[in-house]
């Protein structure tokens, strides 16, 4: 099962922490927010359920939301 | 153990908890620009920061538990958790008791970040500019080390790392360069 990753991007200081946990899922744009490596919603697969939920706990704005948790 | 090992470990454990927390805040302050920092992109200094005050408040802990049991500091619970009550030197041990109120604190509420909120963590976390300068004096004025050279000296070179972070790191010399690409796989958990 997939979940979709959340960002409040009114939160989000484009520092770029999650893009390094989730290089699976995400980039960086050349302002350093993330961004989405297909488009669409950010989706995160199970086997990366981890580092979505360390990218959760650690961004520095908690600008961050697993969908459904 | 010999009163006289658990001394040293009590002074020794104190100046590594000391050493650890300066790194902690020269991260915490070097991450706000939100550029790299020492080489290092914002994940690993997050995690190092994260991982280091834990440690510190381990080292923190330990010197605090050798000094209960130290038969000339006497100190006992009470004093642990609330200042300027201790027979020995009541001011300067008092400063360690209040720098060791305000680190737990800080450490518990980062734990909890994610339910307490951004401000009221924020808050906080502020204490932690009060924490580390209060740590520092603490070490100079209660210590059987007090104003020896050696122990003199790593304070200097704390307060310079610190001051140096501080002023490197300072938004007026922001750099205007793109962010550099994140490869740090190594830091998940
Ligand atoms: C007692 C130990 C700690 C000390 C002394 C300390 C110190 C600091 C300092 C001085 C800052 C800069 C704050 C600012 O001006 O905005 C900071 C930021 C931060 N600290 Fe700590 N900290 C401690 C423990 C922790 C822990 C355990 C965590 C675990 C999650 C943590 C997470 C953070 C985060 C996420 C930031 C913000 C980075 C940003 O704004 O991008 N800290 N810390
Ligand atoms: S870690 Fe948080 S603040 Fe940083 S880019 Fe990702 S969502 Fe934005």
């Amino acid at each position: 099962m997939t979940r979709a990753l959340i960002v409040d991007w009114t939160a989000c200081e484009g520092r770029g922490l999650c893009a390094g946990l989730l290089p699976e899922v995400l980039t960086q744009d050349k302002w350093g927010y993330p961004q989405n490596l297909t488009p669409g919603p950010i989706l995160v697969p199970d086997e990366l359920r981890g580092p979505a939920r360390q990218a959760v706990r650690m961004c520095p704005r908690l600008a961050l939301r697993l969908e459904s948790e | 153990m010999s009163t006289d090992a658990l001394w040293y470990l009590a002074r020794g454990s104190g100046v590594v908890s000391l050493i650890l927390f300066t790194v902690v805040v020269a991260l915490g302050i070097g991450t706000r620009s939100g550029r790299p920092f020492a080489g290092m992109n914002r994940l690993v200094v997050a995690s190092v920061h994260r991982s280091a005050a834990l440690l510190a408040l381990v080292f923190l802990v330990i010197h605090v538990v050798t000094l209960l049991f130290d038969p000339y500091a006497q100190l006992n619970l009470v004093d642990v958790l609330l200042p300027f009550g201790s027979g020995y030197r009541p001011f300067w041990v008092g400063l360690g008791t209040l720098a060791l109120d305000l680190a737990l604190a800080v450490t518990i509420t980062s734990l909890l970040r994610d339910r307490i909120g951004l401000r009221a963590w924020k808050a906080v976390h502020w204490l932690a500019y009060a924490m580390w300068p209060i740590a520092l004096v603490h070490g100079i004025g209660s210590g059987t080390d007090r104003s020896t050279l050696w122990l003199l000296a790593i304070d200097a070179v704390c307060v310079v790392s610190v001051i140096a972070v501080a002023v490197s790191s300072h938004p007026a010399l922001k750099a205007t360069s793109a962010p550099a690409a994140p490869k740090t796989l190594a830091w998940r958990e």
